[in-house]
């Protein structure tokens, strides 16, 4: 039953006046609505930022030499890229955004487990951001070790890598507290009725989700303290001349890092997930596989690190080990490209905004998983291992996948968040835009990388320069598409029109409740009868 | 328009609670675990070295600190029994106990650290990098994970301490007491992270 | 859910745990002085790990918990032990 905005005493969330006014309403507010708006303003500033710094890095790529600037600073340019982008973007993003405004609605909850601990792992996201802002500007100069940080030359490099350090692990403290807030609303608030087989995929989802947060990241923590203790202290546990063993910072480095791909990639699953079946006005094929493949990827997940490492000098067993395993996990996603293929066929499609986003995730998800099982092949990774090819996979995956999953998912629950609808056509035609240069960007880095060209170099042998060039054009044209799309999204906020309870006809919990809903989501606990996904 | 009051009082719900709580002992085993795998790839690099700067801790302390973590283990987990059987003035005796066994560890440790200190022997001093490596490695290790232990211990004492006043002032009573049951969880973690500190550094002789 | 426990470990029960406990940290103390090679590590992990379960099963309430935070724990404990193996994967055999 549809909850309309009309019945007396329904105040929206956005316009709700509780104990404080200004701007103390939200920055001290613990509705996980207003705290998912709150980390979706943060994290678009921040792309916008590493985004900024991509496009420096295609600048000065653009020619051989020098063209903009130095090694020193493009080596930083690169690090605070990376910082930004998988620290403070895409590791936090889906989960903290969508996780946050959604899952509680979608499991019939008026709110998280812990709602101060919520707000709280707000503020200690905020001040790992702060940290990460204030290694770039403090006197040694921004690191420029690479996000990946690794020993010796973290050790002996003279620049702010301690402040980098540290802020990376105050974000990770932040995500720890998500993840355990979200696992524990999971099992103790769903509405009677939902059992775990009839909550909605993006919830399974942000369960497994949750689970690599808590138990990967200490491991990235501990690694982090263990790094600045040996820059502080020499304690020796990476450095050669003391004993120790650089390859083992990369273990544990990737220990949390391999599964923190998964943090980023099982939420845009997800978000696939609810997409598909609503586009296509259809029960989604395969919810089980989907669910299970969740988490199997979760725990497989944990088993594959060394993948980063074939060519680090691991035992010939550990690299057989990590490859066997990194074919493996590719199954459970397969299962999931081929259960919503499956949702489509003989549904009903739509091609409005968030599908677009859908369909482009498949076919951009496809490209980086195809690329990854050339690097996961022991023979071929020796070929292109620390080359443009790897930067291409990478981008395919997380900004192919999760990215433009986000993308979809802003403009599928727009108009729930907001209560206004934007313009579809200017919003297809931005979806274009970054589609074209989302490709023209990154595929020539597979050419490149596979003809030779290094990655975090700052120049190159001429025979480069046509790939470049037309990947710095690709990144023009996708910011154009991405400009595009913000002001589209802007201006509808603005000016838009008021958008209906259930604009696009889904099924789960979130569209019978009014556009924008009320603070606490629903006026009477719904009562589960049925799976979610039950088009007729 | 008439305005809806904040969150609906609900019923409390104690056990997401302690599920939040054991869910965040996950992350501080992690945490550790990272250490030992450190430690074990260290041990099995440098076996011997690992066993003769092992020669230079003190059994007895080591196994003082043991016998009392232990004992205060077990008084916090009587501490929350009287609770449970609304005994409160014995779950403050139990629960004093256990800050009491607390500080006696910290002054066990800020002895036997001190004993190093002035001997020249901590972390980023001349001796230390004058050591064999795998001496070095052994002691790096040893001030680390006792010294990261040591922190644990002091903000399981200061969960105890809230606990403990918030018996005496009556917040925490029969009909509420989840933070002297989360609490003496964390004081368990605690105990536990120790049990397997003490033979792999002090019992590898 | 406000949690009337519905059990309640006796004071005898921890009592006698903690006994155990001494006797196991006695017993591994005395092993280190006998030189039984690999099985020093062996013996002192099984027996540590053997107070950690106690820990875990009685003071820590494990044993009458719900079944879930077993389940959970176990999952955590596999995990670690994943790691290590694998890790070893590299060391063992360089």
């Amino acid at each position: 039953m549809v909850h309309s905005d009309e019945t007396p005493g329904y105040v929206s969330y956005l316009d709700y006046k509780g104990k404080y006014t200004g701007i103390r309403a939200w920055i001290l507010s613990t509705d996980h609505k207003r705290i998912g708006l709150l980390y979706l303003y943060a994290i678009t500033t921040f792309f916008s930022v590493g985004a900024i710094m991509g496009l420096l890095m295609r600048i000065e790529l653009i020619a051989p030499g020098q063209t903009i600037m130095g090694p020193q600073t493009y080596n930083g340019i690169f690090t605070v890229h990376g910082i930004i982008m998988v620290f403070m973007v895409v590791i936090p993003g889906l989960s903290v955004v969508f996780g946050n405004l959604f899952m509680p609605i979608m499991i019939g909850a008026k709110d998280v487990a812990f709602p101060r601990l919520n707000l709280f792992a707000w503020y200690v996201y905020m001040v790992g951001c702060c940290l990460a802002i204030l290694s770039q500007i403090l006197r040694h100069g921004p690191p420029d070790t690479g996000w990946t940080f690794y020993a010796p030359y973290s050790l002996q490099t003279g620049t702010n890598v301690i402040a980098a350090t540290t802020a990376a692990f105050v974000l990770g403290f932040s995500s720890i507290l998500t993840g355990l807030n979200f696992i524990v609303t999971i099992h103790r608030m769903r509405a009677p009725g939902m059992s775990f087989f009839r909550m909605p995929l993006f919830v399974w989802a942000i369960y497994a989700t949750s689970w690599i947060q808590l138990l990967a990241t200490p491991i990235i923590g501990i690694t982090l303290m263990m790094l600045i203790m040996e820059r502080l202290f020499n304690i020796g546990f990476f450095e050669p001349t003391l004993g120790g063993d650089p390859v083992l910072f990369q273990h544990l480095f990737w220990i949390y890092s391999h599964p923190a791909v998964y943090i980023m990639i099982l939420p845009a699953m997800g978000v696939i997930s609810e997409i598909i079946p609503t586009f296509s006005q259809k029960r989604i094929y395969g919810y089980r596989a989907i669910a299970f493949s969740s988490l199997a990827i979760a725990g497989v997940g944990y088993l594959i690190w060394g993948h980063h490492m074939f060519t680090s000098g691991m035992s010939l067993v550990a690299i057989w080990s990590f490859s066997l395993f990194t074919f493996i996990v590719a199954i459970p996603s397969a299962v999931k490209v081929f259960s919503w293929v499956g949702t489509m066929y003989k549904g009903s499609i739509d091609l409005k905004p968030p599908m677009l986003y859908a369909l482009s995730f498949i076919f951009l998800f496809m490209i980086g998983g195809f690329s990854g099982l050339v690097l996961g092949g022991l023979a071929t990774d020796i070929q292109v291992h620390d080359t443009a090819f790897v930067v291409a996979h990478f981008h395919y995956i997380v900004f192919g996948g999760m990215g433009y999953a986000f993308f979809g998912a802003v403009h599928y629950w727009f108009p729930k968040i907001y209560g206004k609808m934007y313009n579809i056509r200017r919003a297809n035609i931005a979806w274009a835009m970054t589609f074209i240069g989302f490709n023209f960007l990154y595929f020539p880095q597979f050419i490149l990388g596979m003809q030779g060209m290094p990655r975090r170099y700052f120049d190159y042998l001429p025979q480069f320069q046509t790939g470049e060039v037309i990947s710095t054009i690709g990144g023009f044209v996708f910011t154009i598409g991405f400009i595009m799309m913000v002001y589209n999204l802007i201006m509808g906020f603005r000016k838009g029109e008021k958008a209906p309870a259930n604009p696009w006809n889904g099924t789960t919990l979130e569209w019978t409740i009014p556009s924008p809903p009320s603070l606490e989501n629903f006026e009477e606990m719904p009562v589960i009868t049925t799976d979610p996904y039950n088009y007729k | 328009m008439e305005e809806k009051s904040s969150h609906h009082e609900e019923p409390r719900d104690d056990f997401a609670a302690k599920m939040g709580m054991w869910l965040f002992i996950f992350t501080e085993l992690l945490l550790f675990a990272g250490l030992f795998l450190v430690y074990s790839v260290y041990r099995y690099m440098y076996p011997t070295l690992f066993h003769q700067a092992a020669l230079e801790l003190n059994v007895t302390i080591g196994s003082l600190n043991t016998v009392i973590l232990l004992f205060s283990s077990m008084t916090v987990a009587m501490s929350l029994t009287a609770m449970q059987k609304n005994n409160r003035k014995l779950a403050l005796i139990f629960l004093a106990l256990t800050i009491f066994c607390a500080l006696l560890f910290l002054i066990n440790k800020y002895i036997e650290w001190g004993a190093k200190f002035s001997e020249g022997l901590y972390p980023g001093s001349e001796l230390m990098l004058k050591l064999e490596r795998g001496h070095l490695l052994f002691f790096s290790l040893y001030f680390f994970m006792t010294g990261l232990h040591a922190l644990h211990i002091i903000i399981g004492m200061v969960i105890l301490l809230i606990a403990f006043f918030k018996i005496k002032k009556g917040t925490l009573h029969i009909g509420k007491y989840m933070l002297l049951e989360n609490g003496a969880l964390y004081w368990h973690l605690v105990d536990l992270i120790w049990i397997f500190l003490f033979p792999l550094f002090y019992l590898i002789t | 859910m406000n949690v009337i426990e519905s059990h309640i470990t006796s004071y005898k029960t921890l009592g006698k745990v903690l006994i155990v406990l001494l006797l196991l940290t006695t017993i591994t103390i005395s092993v280190t002085s006998y030189n039984l090679k690999l099985w020093n590590v062996a013996l002192a992990l099984l027996i540590a790990g053997t107070k950690g379960y106690l820990v875990m099963t009685y003071f820590m309430h494990l044993k009458y918990e719900n079944r879930i935070i077993r389940a959970f724990v176990i999952m955590v404990l596999l995990l670690f032990i994943l790691i290590f193996v694998i890790t070893f994967l590299d060391y063992l055999y360089r």
